[in-house]
């Protein structure tokens, strides 16, 4: 079986332990997290980790089976990228003078469909958000002019398909 | 001030009174049942033992000589019972100390409560003394953990650590409780945990599951099933017997299934895996359904994937959804607990007797006894086997007997030659092979089923990694028989070393003391036994004592255990020889 990126999806509820007891999962069998986030979810004390992989469909259903027989985890989903809608966010801190003295900047930032979030006498901060390959892309049309400081979030995604949780929830409750 | 105190332990609710942390834990304790307790004290749990210590009509905490023998101590206990042990420890190195129970625990399903001492809240992180992040460490290897840094939370939280380590499958859990905690003063109320809203233990059974595995069993030419502890942990001995003596179907064991279905059932096959019986492994390749029950096709009962029962459609009745196709890509998953979905598809079951095939067993069981079982039973070379005294113990316990062994050969032969009759009798570190185990386990065994004989069958080895329990087996007066099979050697080891290392014997050679004197040291009853004219007498002398008893049985040094399937290779080509 190839390797392709999956999106896993962890429902939880918010228990401080947690998030070392899913990345043990992953490190036990030396697979490696491209990206991890953790946010609140739709519901109301529950959240969300999205976790990011490169392997092969096969461990990440073991995966994702380990994580969800932790006793704090409502549910967890695996998808591929072509079943998600999915971004990531990216800050580059780049040196205010070159915004007057390379007008290709200029270019990149209209082009890349990026936003300039702050401006001050000696930086810049560009903002973008999108697929891994558009900030890529930015972050190599940028680098020859020097980038100060460069972040980028882990991704973020939503499904295509629904996910029960909220149903999940009251069947718990009510077994 | 009496009747304020007779009050207080009347009722495990306090509404009203203010009790400190430390004494609310042990009115959890006693609401869940708990009135034993293995642990061993230190700075971080002492107001918790000043607590023990008034509360000791009511809750008995034994002493164990280390940390480490309080957690397997508590596995042996909920092994015999089925109930939640419960082992306790200090911070730093007690914490640490329990890590290799909780890790065999974790790995063999066995539901026990470690609790620990942690510094104060106000020194987490500080590196104080005795510190250490036990949270972090037992992540890992624990059902559940969490630390306790209110007193206020003690009831709910040991109220979920109840619940989660004895529903679904069982494990171990871990609560760390800080010093303040234990301190501080709350109005306390017990209620115990019904449910936790993210965790759902225990599959619901799916019926059109059940239908297709039944059709698939019911035309099944050459059908195997092979069970394991999830008999055990879900109290579905009848319930497999039945289905077993209806569908006529040869039936073989984990060595944690073990003792589900008495030894001399007719169609009781025998042990799969590595040192398992021959033709339960062989036959695993030439079965057309395989029916596997409670178990997780360890690598140790499969042998190479790559050949294990390709030819056979597989049916895995299994309470944890991780499990199904973890291993073994199976064609039917039937989740669900073991007592629910074999009371569930018995009905469906055609009664069938597979005569022939069960032929095909006991003609494999010939072929093993005379290569190996005879010579492991009936030796004439002038050498004891191991094989010989565990035959001696069921003559004389008549197969009644709890067997808790160690790890390595005398686990091995034991589980092989061992009788039963009654379930929960195999203790062994099964998925862990956590050497040091017997010993402690043993005790807390004993202690759980005092009307039962216990015999602890260990190696001269993994005797040595937990000995100091002769101590606390002295000072109990707990009658457990320990059975040291002693041949000078890491013997499994050395046997790999032989088969597998051109004889190189790195490390295996011991050199050992005088283990007679050294039991006798702690007062025990002790006797060596070198010949074979003696073994049947002493074996029933220690049998017939009241008191606990120590037999060093000197064996062959260099003995092997046969058949093997080598690491790595198929259940077909498992080796007699």
């Amino acid at each position: 079986m190839d390797n392709k990126w999956f999106t896993i999806s962890v429902y939880s509820e918010n228990h401080v332990g947690l998030l070392n007891r899913i990345s043990g999962i992953f490190l036990k069998r030396h697979i490696n997290i491209e990206s991890l986030n953790v946010s609140k979810s739709e519901i109301d004390g529950v959240s969300k980790f999205t976790i990011v992989v490169f392997t092969t469909e096969n461990w990440t259903q073991k995966i994702v089976a380990q994580i969800e027989k932790q006793i704090e985890v409502i549910k967890a989903f695996y998808h591929t990228d072509e079943e998600t809608i999915f971004q990531e966010s990216a800050l580059f801190k780049i040196a205010s003078n070159l915004l007057f003295d390379e007008r290709q900047i200029q270019n990149i930032i209209k082009e890349s469909n990026s936003q300039i979030v702050t401006v001050s006498r000696e930086f810049f901060v560009l903002a973008k958000t999108g697929r891994r390959g558009e900030i890529d892309e930015m972050y190599q049309d940028l680098k020859p002019f020097g980038i100060m400081q460069f972040v980028r979030s882990g991704r973020i995604a939503v499904t295509k398909a629904e996910m029960q949780i909220t149903a999940l929830l009251k069947e718990f409750q009510t077994n | 001030m009496e009747t304020v105190k007779a009050k207080r332990t009347a009722a495990s609710n306090k509404v009203g009174i203010k009790i400190s942390g430390a004494e609310a834990l042990i009115h959890c304790l006693l609401a869940e049942g708990v009135d034993l307790i293995y642990g061993y004290p230190g700075g971080a749990i002492m107001p918790v033992y000043d607590e023990l210590y008034k509360f000791q009509d009511k809750l008995t905490h034994v002493l164990t000589r280390h940390e480490q023998a309080a957690t397997h101590a508590a596995q042996g206990f909920a092994r015999v019972t089925g109930k939640v042990g419960v082992a306790m420890a200090t911070s730093g190195p007690g914490a640490t100390n329990l890590v290799t129970g909780l890790a065999d625990a974790q790995i063999d399903s066995t539901p026990i409560i470690c609790i620990t001492g942690q510094v104060p809240r106000h020194l987490l992180g500080s590196d104080a003394f005795q510190e250490t992040d036990i949270i972090g460490i037992s992540t890992p290897v624990t059902k559940w953990n969490y630390q306790i840094t209110k007193a206020s939370e003690i009831p709910e939280i040991m109220a979920r650590a109840f619940y989660i380590a004895r529903s679904g499958r069982p494990g171990p859990v871990l609560i760390d409780i800080t010093k303040n905690a234990q301190f501080d003063e709350f109005e306390f109320t017990y209620e115990p945990c019904n449910g936790v809203r993210s965790y759902k233990p225990v599959p619901k059974p799916d019926p059109a599951a059940i239908e297709t595995a039944a059709s698939l069993i019911n035309s099944a030419k050459r059908p195997y099933i092979v069970f394991g502890q999830g008999i055990i942990l879900g109290e579905a001995e009848a319930e497999l017997k039945a289905f077993v003596e209806k569908s006529g179907i040869p039936a073989a064991w984990t060595i944690l299934g073990l003792s589900a279905l008495e030894t001399d059932h007719p169609l009781n096959v025998g042990m799969v895996g590595m040192h398992g019986n021959y033709g339960p492994n062989v036959l695993t390749n030439e079965c057309d359904v395989l029916i596997a029950i409670g178990m997780r096709f360890d690598d140790r009962v499969t042998g190479n994937l790559a050949t294990y029962a390709k030819q056979a459609k597989i049916v895995h009745f299994e309470i944890d959804p991780a499990e199904v196709n973890k291993n073994v890509k199976v064609d039917i998953a039937v989740l669900g607990d073991a007592k629910e979905t074999l009371s569930q598809i018995l009905p469906l079951i055609d009664k069938n007797s597979h005569e022939e095939w069960l032929s095909e067993f006991h003609k494999k069981y010939e072929e093993e006894y005379q290569a190996v079982i005879d010579g492991d039973l009936n030796p004439t070379k002038p050498g004891l086997t191991m094989g010989e005294v565990i035959e001696e113990i069921n003559l004389a316990s008549k197969n009644e007997a709890v067997i808790v062994t160690d790890v390595g050969q005398h686990q091995m032969i034991a589980c092989r030659y061992a009788k039963f009759n009654q379930t929960k009798s195999n203790i062994t570190s099964g998925g862990l092979g956590t050497m040091g185990f017997a010993l402690p386990a043993a005790i807390g065994a004993k202690m759980g089923a005092q009307e039962r004989e216990v015999v602890a069958i260990i190696g001269d080895g993994g005797y040595q990694m937990n000995i100091q329990e002769l101590a606390t087996i002295f000072q109990n007066k707990t009658a457990v028989k320990i059975v040291v099979l002693n041949n000078d050697h890491l013997g499994m080891v050395r046997q790999w070393q032989e088969l597998f290392f051109e004889s190189r014997y790195a490390s295996t050679v011991m050199t050992n003391p005088d283990f007679v004197k050294i039991a006798e040291g702690y007062y025990i009853k002790a006797q060596r036994v070198e010949a074979r004219e003696d073994l049947r007498s002493a074996v029933e002398e220690m049998m017939a004592s009241d008191e606990p008893y120590f037999l060093e049985v000197r064996v062959e040094k260099e003995d092997n255990v046969f058949p093997m399937i080598p690491s790595g290779a198929s259940v077909s080509d498992i080796r007699l020889k």
